[in-house]
């Protein structure tokens, strides 16, 4: 009975030390002075690590899923006489819900989990320890570039992805299905509200590259330096980055769209 | 890869972002009532208002001019009332004769408000935009009938108004006049 308490209280502890842990490396990261001479060429190579790299990933994913929507969508609406309010269906829950989420999703197994490789496989090789022998900060080198690519790139990536299913919800609805182009776009115009859909899409995917970008580099940075470690710690890395966006995708939408 | 390499895939990375985000902004989203968003407001009482909404368009022979701004109860009379926010460049230009109505885009559509604009008389505008009245053959023939017809400005209520149509009220006066029958 009591080994039961010690081990609840102590999985308890340790996950409460582990955030402490994460904590402490995000601030560590973000708050020390930029490396002025050599952080924006940091930058630039982890953007195209981890910006451009999913480019293409995530503008095939957007092109399917905009055409599966307006498939599905038209099936339904047709029987109700409505397929002129494809547009604004596709529209909507690609700017509010799916844009910022599918693109965290994908982002988490493309770009987080390489991170989470690429800094345990450092960790393991010790060449974080060996940042720290030549006193530079593995912190300011190695996670806050990466941080600022991840958090930078996901709304970019999100934005491209809307547009994309949005053209290929045209693609179909339009180009195949015979629903009316003009109203496909106007009634869109009508219902899509800047402010109200696409800016806080866009805070939403500022939150998910945040929990994304920042669970994959905490993962990677305090694995347990084994191949075994690295592996567990990416496979983590990508569970709890889809949760969590799911969870905070939840109370986003809470409290932005049920007013 | 070189950098100069890595730096130009960036840059299509970004300036795709920004093209995307363009075309979300200026193609998907509405940017607003028509004008510089200038506007003014106006109430009208309803006995029903169906299920028209807040940001619900208003129309004038189907071009928007407006957007719904807010619903509430009367506090005396118990009735909706709703309060409409008008493209600032008709302020002044619909006579308070004007009636408002309920309407419903297609079956399954959403509701908005049709406003049948009567056109204000010439001295009603005057007034309205405060200058002086200078006497003119409209005044007179006015005078001549006995009404006096002024122009809607910033906050005033417009009374002639049509419901929403109720199916069940539709049904239930079907049903009485063929029992009256």
């Amino acid at each position: 009975m009591i080994d039961l308490f010690q081990a609840i209280g102590h999985k308890t502890l340790s996950r409460f030390a582990s955030l402490g842990r994460a904590t402490q490396m995000l601030f560590g990261a973000l708050l020390r002075l930029p490396n002025f001479r050599k952080g924006p060429a940091l930058l630039v190579r982890q953007l195209y690590m981890v910006g451009h790299q999913s480019l293409l990933i995530i503008m095939v994913s957007g092109l399917f899923i905009g055409m599966v929507l307006a498939l599905q969508g038209y099936t339904v609406l047709v029987g109700y006489g409505a397929e002129d309010s494809l547009g604004p269906l596709v529209a909507l829950s690609l700017l509010r819900e799916l844009g910022p989420v599918v693109t965290a999703l994908l982002f988490a197994g493309r770009a987080g989990s390489a991170l989470t490789a690429e800094i345990g496989l450092m960790k393991a090789t010790e060449q974080l320890s060996s940042l720290e022998m030549m006193a530079i900060d593995p912190l300011r080198r190695v996670i806050s570039p990466r941080f600022w690519a991840g958090f930078i790139s996901m709304p970019i990536l999100a934005l491209i992805f809307s547009a994309v299913a949005i053209l290929g919800a045209h693609l179909v609805g339009v180009d195949w299905l015979g629903v009316d182009a003009g109203s496909f776009w106007s009634i869109m115009q009508s219902q899509v509200s800047f402010e109200k859909d696409i800016l806080n899409g866009m805070i939403k995917s500022f939150v998910f590259a945040l929990i994304v970008t920042w669970i994959a580099l905490y993962k990677g940075y305090d694995c347990i330096p084994t191949s075994e470690g690295i592996s567990k710690a990416t496979t983590e890395t990508v569970v709890h980055s889809s949760l969590a966006v799911l969870g905070f995708d939840f109370l986003l939408t809470a409290v932005m769209f049920s007013g | 890869m070189n950098t100069r390499n890595i730096e130009i895939l960036v840059g299509l990375f970004v300036a795709l972002g920004v093209a995307a985000f363009a075309v979300l902004a200026l193609k998907v989203a509405n940017t607003g009532i028509s004008g510089n968003g200038e506007t003014y407001t106006l109430n009208a009482k309803f006995e029903n208002i169906g299920s028209l909404k807040t940001r619900a368009p208003i129309k004038v022979g189907g071009v928007v001019i407006g957007r719904v701004e807010g619903i509430s109860i009367h506090p005396q009379e118990f009735v909706p009332v709703v309060s409409m926010s008008i493209d600032a460049s008709y302020e002044c230009q619909f006579s308070d004769t004007t009636s408002v109505s309920i309407l419903t885009s297609g079956i399954l559509g959403e509701q908005y408000l049709g406003i049948s604009p009567v056109i204000a008389s010439d001295s009603a505008k005057q007034t309205c935009l405060g200058n002086e009245v200078t006497g003119d053959s409209d005044t007179e023939l006015e005078a001549l009938f006995g009404v006096e017809s002024k122009a809607l400005k910033n906050g005033d209520l417009i009374t002639d108004t049509k419901s929403a149509l109720v199916l069940e009220e539709l049904i239930g006066q079907f049903l009485f006049n063929q029992g009256s029958e």
